[in-house]
């Protein structure tokens, strides 16, 4: 359905697109999983004909977004990162407005616009001005008004961004339902690894312009080994120690003061792998999410217990300074 | 930029249609602007024109009536160009963004702003002309057509204008600069509130390159009989000019930016 092709993207000297490739199927959730300015908006502009790309090309539906823009612009809806629908008309008139933009016959747009009102729960709204909702309603105006000339492609631009916790819950039923009843290909980007899980049947992992994994959630977490302890020591690692001798240790790795060990049944090998152990800071163990297989990929270790969401952040910041 | 070809024109006039109506509905709802646009060259002519009308100037008729064709301008000036810069707005807040992603051209877009700048300024000017007759002034069918056809060409070559500086132009803060730097050097050169066939030879080539010029000579030519050159050579610059400004209007409108 989409296929990305060794894109580059340079602002002057600075990659914010680092050669991408990948593939989305038809039918698929496909998640952008990365840290602020990993490069997924500049992305989403681009497979939206928004932005030139510096190299390499995409194909979406079919078409080619540098020599088919219209028809790359027919088969998509966009749903941007910042609010883009007006905020001083009422939902129903944004929605009429693009009904108009799209060419969608007067027969057919009083219908579909009831239809997507529907879809997104706005139906009683629809008169009021979309300065009066709230961040989420607003943002599932905005799906609605993606979806009016039915696209094949769907983008989502971190839609749960700055919504409190259930209001992105519902926003996670409304994709959920839109995936179900409009049956479109979906893009969605998110720094949130809970979000990411939830909805996705793949991810793909992105820092600094590049895709560094790729796979289904599952996976993906396979991939990372069994459980993750992480053993702080007050001054530093023991040096006689070598826990890759344990049969239930796949593998260890080290950084400043603590041991990361990658192991099989925390819960009944822990005992072992402490005894004898001096000097211990603290303990924490987990079991593998996302957050994990991202840590270990981008090969850094920050901090094990971090909320979801607010870890990517923390990331981001930790990789600026 | 992107190519976007092959629309039927059917489409292309829903689209028209389509952002005409948001300018509009924006326009009608927001008071403030509306107010404050219409109000300003009110107290312009109130103020200025019986300020200035009692130093007794040699103009050949009362200076409130004098000045009423240069308001009429001043009021298609601000307002008009105001809307074109106004697109700096709209990419701000990404309203913009929602329209470009839509298979509708950028001269679409950029035709269906200046239908929004044209109906803005003749709803302004409709108010102005009442007030008009107030005042003492006489229209008849043959003037009202005259000043409506140079009002909503005025409108057209100076949102054209306003687009083209907004489509340049990234941040809020150059908009104070289209003010400064565009706004008011076209009302105060375009003779709006003095003859300009006393200025000092250099002020005057100044003036000939402002289209202004030519609307507010226009209008004093129907309306009080009193042009500096004749009506037909008004309009035969003006539509020049708008010609000129449109087409680089459109072309630097394409090659905007669209995020
Ligand atoms: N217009 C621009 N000029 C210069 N740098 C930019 C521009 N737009 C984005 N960038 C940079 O490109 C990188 C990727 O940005 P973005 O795609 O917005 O990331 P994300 O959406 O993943 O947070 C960032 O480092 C950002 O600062
Ligand atoms: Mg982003």
């Amino acid at each position: 359905m989409i296929t990305v092709k060794n894109l580059v993207k340079k602002y002057a000297d600075f990659k914010a697109l680092d050669g991408l490739s990948f593939e989305v199927n038809e039918n698929e959730i496909f998640g952008l999983l990365g840290p602020n300015g990993a490069g997924k908006t500049t992305l989403i502009h681009i497979l939206a004909t928004l932005l030139k790309p510096t190299e390499g090309g995409a194909i979406v539906n079919g078409f080619d977004v540098l020599h088919n823009a219209t028809k790359v612009r027919q088969s998509i809806g966009v749903v941007f990162q910042a609010p883009s629908s007006d905020d001083i008309l009422t939902g129903y008139e944004n929605l009429k407005i693009h009904a108009l933009l799209y060419g969608i016959p007067r027969k057919l747009r009083e219908k579909r616009i009831s239809e997507v009102l529907e879809l997104v729960g706005l139906e009683d709204r629809k008169n009021d001005q979309v300065k009066k909702y709230s961040g989420g309603m607003r943002r599932r105006l905005e799906i609605a008004r993606g979806l009016l000339h039915h696209p094949k492609v769907f983008f989502l631009d971190e839609p749960t961004l700055g919504l409190d916790p259930k209001s992105r819950e519902t926003m996670w039923k409304y994709i959920k339902k839109m995936v179900r009843e409009e049956k479109v290909t979906i893009i969605l980007t998110t720094h949130y690894m809970e979000e990411a899980d939830m909805l996705c049947d793949r991810i793909g992992f992105i820092t600094n312009g590049k895709i560094i994994a790729l796979d289904s959630p599952s996976k993906l977490k396979q991939e990372i080994g069994g459980d993750v302890v992480k053993i702080t020591f007050n001054d530093r690692i023991p040096l006689d120690k070598d826990f890759t001798k344990f049969d239930f240790v796949h593998k260890v790795e080290q950084k400043e003061n603590s041991v990361i060990i990658y192991m099989e049944k925390v819960n009944s090998n822990l005992h072992m792998l402490i005894k004898d152990l001096d000097g211990v800071q603290t303990i924490e163990y987990k079991k593998p999410t996302l957050n994990d297989v991202f840590l270990k990929l981008s090969g850094d270790y920050l901090s094990g217990d971090s909320p979801e969401g607010g870890f990517m952040q923390r990331y981001a910041q930790y990789k600026k300074s | 930029m992107l190519s976007t070809k092959n629309l039927s024109s059917n489409i292309v006039l829903g689209q028209l249609y389509a952002l005409w109506l948001r300018e509009i509905k924006v326009f009608l709802r927001e008071r403030s602007r509306l107010v404050a646009s219409t109000f300003t060259p009110l107290l312009w002519l109130i103020v200025i024109g019986s300020g200035l009308g009692s130093t007794n100037l040699q103009i050949g008729t009362d200076y409130e009536k004098f000045i009423f064709p240069g308001i009429i301008c001043m009021s298609v000036i601000f307002t008009s160009v105001f809307f074109g810069a106004y697109i700096i707005w709209d990419r701000k807040f990404d309203f913009l963004k929602s329209v470009m992603v839509a298979p509708s051209s950028r001269t679409t877009v950029f035709i269906g702003k200046t239908l929004g700048g044209m109906t803005t300024s003749l709803f302004q000017v409709a108010i102005i002309l009442v007030v008009g007759i107030v005042l003492g002034i006489n229209y008849d069918a043959l003037s009202l057509l005259q000043i409506l056809s140079i009002v909503l060409i005025l409108s057209f070559c100076l949102t054209s204008l306003g687009l083209t500086f907004g489509s340049y132009i990234e941040s809020l803060e150059g908009f104070q600069l289209i003010i400064s730097f565009i706004v008011f050097p076209l009302f105060f050169l375009s003779g709006a509130l003095f003859p300009i066939d006393n200025l000092p030879a250099w002020l005057k080539l100044i003036t000939l390159v402002d289209p202004a010029t030519y609307s507010v000579d226009a209008l004093r030519n129907s309306i009080l009989h009193l042009g500096t050159y004749s009506f037909e050579y008004d309009l035969a610059v003006l539509l020049l000019f708008t010609f000129i400004i449109t087409i680089i209007g459109i072309l630097s409108f394409r090659r905007m930016k669209a995020v």
